[in-house]
């Protein structure tokens, strides 16, 4: 999709969040000096792209109790890859899941997916449960632990030009 | 946790779904789960100012926008670490970046303009730190959702 300068307008707008307010669109628009009809056109047009993925909530998964988090990765048969991956991404404990490629020597995991549990434990419970789902597919995986936050930054849309 | 109740709970459940483009959206939701409007917007402004939701709005992916991400790793001695965090962050398009328990033990995403972008930046760094930059763009996504059961 290409996105005009409006369409850039309306991104930066709204990167902050959405107002929470009975109707939200017509406080952007007005803030935009368009109409709402014409702002969610655009947005509905954004959303048929894959530009915006949905307009939601980002919850806080340490304030929900889900305090332990592993990438857990997995050395996976490229040719049952695509198969097994939409499994392992539908797990409901399972939030970005991908396929990467692999760094040889070092590096021989293919399949990424980040769960999210309330314990260490928990964590390792869920990744019993891919490593079933992954049966004799599977060659070799690992679990990285994050032991630290080195920085963290909301992913912001340069101004072109 | 416990100071949330279930209709807090739910709340949180429905909003990680896509938001309807109506002219009153939250009103939609509130009779989903039979709260009414003014509330709803109550509701979740408290459940911002508490720290369970860090955002509401769109979701933006930006590779669809014409911008270039992806996740690398780099393995750092210890003695170094600090150093090379360092000179890692002060690239303003390292989005974020992890340390991790294995040998690969920086894990860090991209985010730029263009894909030649990321191979730059990664250059880069290897150039300023002595350290390799292992890039690992996505080849396939499997997405279902963020979504966290509250």
């Amino acid at each position: 999709m290409t996105l005009d300068a409006t369409d850039r307008q309306i991104i930066e707008a709204l990167q902050g969040g959405l107002p929470i307010v009975a109707e939200p669109y017509a406080e952007v628009a007005a803030a935009l000096g368009i109409d709402e009809p014409a702002l969610t056109a655009r947005l509905a047009a954004m959303k048929d792209s894959g530009v915006i993925r949905r307009i939601a909530a980002a919850p806080n998964h340490y304030k929900l109790g889900m305090t332990a988090n592993g990438m857990t990765v997995w050395d996976v048969a490229d040719d049952r890859i695509t198969e097994l991956g939409a499994l392992i991404g539908a797990l409901p404990f399972v939030t970005h899941c991908y396929e990467r490629p692999r760094a040889l020597p070092d590096w021989p995991y293919n399949l990424f997916a980040m769960v999210h549990g309330s314990s260490r434990e928990e964590v390792e419970e869920k990744r019993a449960r891919i490593r079933d789902i992954l049966g004799d597919a599977l060659r070799a995986s690992d679990v990285l632990v994050s032991t630290r936050i080195l920085k963290k930054t909301g992913l912001r849309l340069r101004k072109k030009g | 946790m416990s100071d949330l109740s279930r209709s807090d709970r739910d709340l949180i459940n429905l909003l990680q779904e896509d938001l309807p483009l109506d002219s009153r959206p939250f009103a939609a939701v509130a009779a989903r789960l039979g709260l009414d409007e003014e509330d709803v917007l109550a509701r979740i402004t408290r459940l911002r100012e508490q720290g369970y939701l860090t955002r509401f709005g769109p979701f933006f992916d930006a590779a669809a926008m014409g911008g270039a991400f992806c996740l690398c790793a780099m393995a750092i001695p210890q003695a170094e670490f600090e150093e090379v965090v360092t000179k890692v962050n002060a690239h303003a398009e390292v989005a974020h970046n992890y340390e991790r328990a294995h040998r690969l033990n920086m894990w860090f995403v991209l985010a730029t303009e263009t894909p030649e972008g990321i191979t730059e930046t990664a250059r880069a760094i290897e150039r300023e730190t002595g350290h390799i930059v292992h890039c690992f763009p996505k080849l396939q996504e499997f997405y279902i959702g963020f979504r966290v059961a509250a």
